[in-house]
């Protein structure tokens, strides 16, 4: 690395161009990926969503933000087919998607994590991140069954991704412990790093930084943004944290309420009069 | 320090990955393998043949069977001794020519006879005929799980026992409703029957469960085992990373399945010569084999087998030590036992779910370090 190119990088122009002269490619915005119209969505009485269209452009960090119970997390289980919507149509890759099971959407490459974590707790950070590329395995059961030829080939060529992922995410400490004894923060990794492993075109995360502290929250956001921007891997997330969320991502969604109340760059966001009555406004009293 | 990794290195994934990946232990292993099959042919005799090596070797592969399901699929069954008896007759029906008449309409069949086939090919067919029928039981644990399940698969052990009680065509119309073993044999050596030598049917059990152990700790490492363990941690998590969790449940049925029903086939036709449904695979069986896997370690292939010498070995060596040595009345000794099994069962419940195979782990990583404290 060239040292005084980047230190010459001073506006994100010269920045994309150093990077243009070193080869790396720059964060490029592209075409809608997905694209949720109306979607409203009720358990019984409750209005979980009501009417919520927005879009997600391939390579961009979206946010989705809004107070406790808005209907965030309902709303990216609607996108991987968790829930499926009484009303309205979900668009991925400008074709309307049929309902289908969560795990056809995976197949799809969309990969998320959750609020609370959901490893596989009796298996090791390995084994767990491992299973992250079970769509991608597909050596049948007499191979297994004698763990010979394509069987082992297959397992030692997804270790090998496996192991990037995990120098990536630097977990190599902990490759074989088991994930129900780590700490609340790297468990969060490791479920990252699942979801990565599935190498996902559209990565959903959910409060990926919920619970934890500075250090690790500055840990987290530097993976994000250097997935999105090494591998352009397209990310939706949840984040109550104002600052991260106005630092990182591109555009955001606001809902309250089950309604989506705003939808713009940060800045726009911001001084949205709506969301800072309806959601700023609430918690900075 | 007895047990060491230090200096043994691996430099690529295919060695890390292998189930011994120190080769302390996998000599130890090979070295236990070569004396099972060289050295103790040459000495088994007729008691150590039934009462402790045969029974050893055919409930280790029932309880590798209900591991896969239980342990690693997290799917709770008491339908063992069912499965078993489904493994037993249908091994019976291939042993002795099956006959099977397909009604054509108008009071017309369409009969096939099958010949008498090879007892090896009998068991495994057995156990093949299982799988299919354990995929049918398996259908509701789409829809119940846990308790319910566990009461869904209850239905099915009395079912099976009644069937095969009912069903006269099963145990061929015999006047007692018992099948009994033809004689057979392999490559010229008797294998059931009343006259086998005990090396021949200890061999030909030990290969069975050598081949199909080893196939068994195969599929838990891989694609197939990981898509069984994401389902029992967490079937919500795995969905969304794209298991399907109706192929992973089935498969996780037919397999376990199919070598509980091997087990059933070996345990009628070259253990017992005989069997009878009420008696041979009635519920305490299903009990017995779930007890194996909870006290030698659920999610794992080598509990299974220290599971499964521990239950067939305690009523020999209490009987021997209590009733041979001491004197003591044989029920009182039997009560004793239960008891025993019994307090085990709480014990590694609330203690250690994971059974004697993680003790043996926990003993292990204190080895490595002994006689340092760190
Ligand atoms: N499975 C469910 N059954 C019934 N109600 C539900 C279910 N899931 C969500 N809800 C309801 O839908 C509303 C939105 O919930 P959701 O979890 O999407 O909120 P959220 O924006 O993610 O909140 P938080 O910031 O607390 O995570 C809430 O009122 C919640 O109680
Ligand atoms: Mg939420």
């Amino acid at each position: 690395m060239n040292i005084h190119a980047q230190a010459a990088a001073e506006t994100d122009k010269d920045y994309e161009s150093a990077e243009i002269a070193h080869g790396i490619s720059p964060r490029h915005i592209g075409e809608v990926v997905l694209e949720v119209r109306n979607i409203s969505l009720r358990f019984g009485g409750v209005k979980a969503i009501t009417d919520v269209s927005f879009d997600i452009r391939d390579g961009e960090i979206r946010a989705i933000i809004g107070p406790n119970g808005a209907g965030k997390s309902s709303m990216l289980n609607v996108i991987n087919g968790f829930y499926h919507p009484q009303d309205g149509e979900i668009w991925f890759h400008g074709k309307k998607r049929k309902p289908l099971k969560p795990h056809q959407i995976a197949q799809q490459g969309i990969a998320r994590t959750f609020q609370n974590i959901a490893l596989f707790k009796g298996m090791t950070t390995l084994d767990n991140i491992m299973t992250g590329r079970l769509t991608m395995m597909k050596s049948n059961v007499f191979w297994q069954a004698i763990w010979q030829g394509p069987a082992q080939a297959e397992e030692v060529r997804h270790r090998e991704t496996v192991e990037k992922i995990i120098d990536f995410l630097e977990i190599q400490a902990i490759r074989k412990t088991p994930v129900g004894k780590l700490p609340y923060g790297l468990q969060k990794r490791v479920e990252l790093g699942r979801a990565l492993a599935a190498e996902p075109k559209l990565l959903l995360l959910d409060e990926p930084m919920a619970g934890m502290n500075v250090e690790e929250k500055e840990d987290m956001c530097r993976f994000i943004l250097d997935v999105n921007e090494e591998f352009g891997t397209t990310i939706a997330l949840i984040e109550h944290d104002m600052g991260v969320v106005m630092d990182i991502s591109d555009r955001v969604v606001v809902l309250d309420h089950g309604e989506k109340i705003g939808d713009g760059t940060p800045d726009e966001v911001r001084s949205n009069q709506e969301v800072i009555d309806a959601y700023l406004g609430v918690s900075h009293d | 320090m007895f047990y060491r990794e230090t200096g043994d290195f691996k430099t690529s994934y295919a060695g890390d990955i292998q189930t011994f990946p120190l080769a302390l232990d996998r000599n130890r292993f090979w070295i236990v393998v070569a004396f099972a099959f060289l050295v103790v042919p040459f000495f088994v005799n007729s008691y150590w043949e039934k009462a402790v090596l045969l029974p050893f070797f055919i409930y280790a592969l029932a309880a590798i069977g209900l591991n896969i399901l239980t342990g690693y699929c997290g799917q709770v069954s008491l339908g063992t001794g069912g499965f078993m008896a489904v493994g037993a007759y249908a091994c019976y029906k291939f042993m002795t020519g099956m006959d099977i008449y397909i009604p054509m309409g108008g009071g017309e069949y369409y009969e096939i006879l099958l010949p008498p086939l090879n007892i090896a090919a009998c068991i495994f067919l057995g156990g093949l005929t299982t799988a299919f029928v354990g995929i049918l039981f398996g259908l509701p644990s789409l829809r119940i799980k846990g308790f319910y399940l566990a009461v869904a698969t209850l239905a099915a052990q009395f079912f099976l026992v009644w069937l095969f009680n009912k069903w006269e065509w099963t145990y061929n119309y015999s006047a007692t409703g018992q099948i009994t073993a033809t004689e057979t044999s392999l490559f010229g050596i008797l294998i059931t029957g009343p006259n086998t030598e005990p090396w021949a049917t200890y061999l030909f059990c030990l290969t069975f469960l050598f081949i199909f152990g080893w196939i068994a700790r195969n599929l838990v490492r891989g694609r197939i085992g990981r898509q069984w363990m994401a389902i029992r941690d967490m079937d919500i998590a795995a969905e969304i990373i794209g298991v399907n969790p109706l192929k992973a449940k089935l498969t996780a049925f037919a397999i376990s399945s199919f070598y509980i029903g091997m087990a059933g086939a070996l345990y009628f036709a070259v253990w017992n010569g005989a069997a009878e449904p009420t008696e041979s695979f009635a519920i305490d069986k299903s009990f017995d084999v779930l007890f194996m896997i909870i006290i030698g370690g659920l999610g794992s292939i080598f509990g299974s087998l220290i599971g499964a010498a521990f239950i067939v070995l305690l009523p020999v060596l209490m009987k021997n030590l209590l009733v041979g040595m001491l004197g003591w009345p044989t029920d009182i000794a039997e009560y004793l036992q239960l008891i025993v099994v019994g307090g085990l069962i709480v014990f590694f419940l609330i203690k250690e779910p994971h059974g004697i195979a993680a003790l043996w782990r926990t003993i292990k990583e204190k080895l490595r370090l002994w006689p340092f404290p760190y």
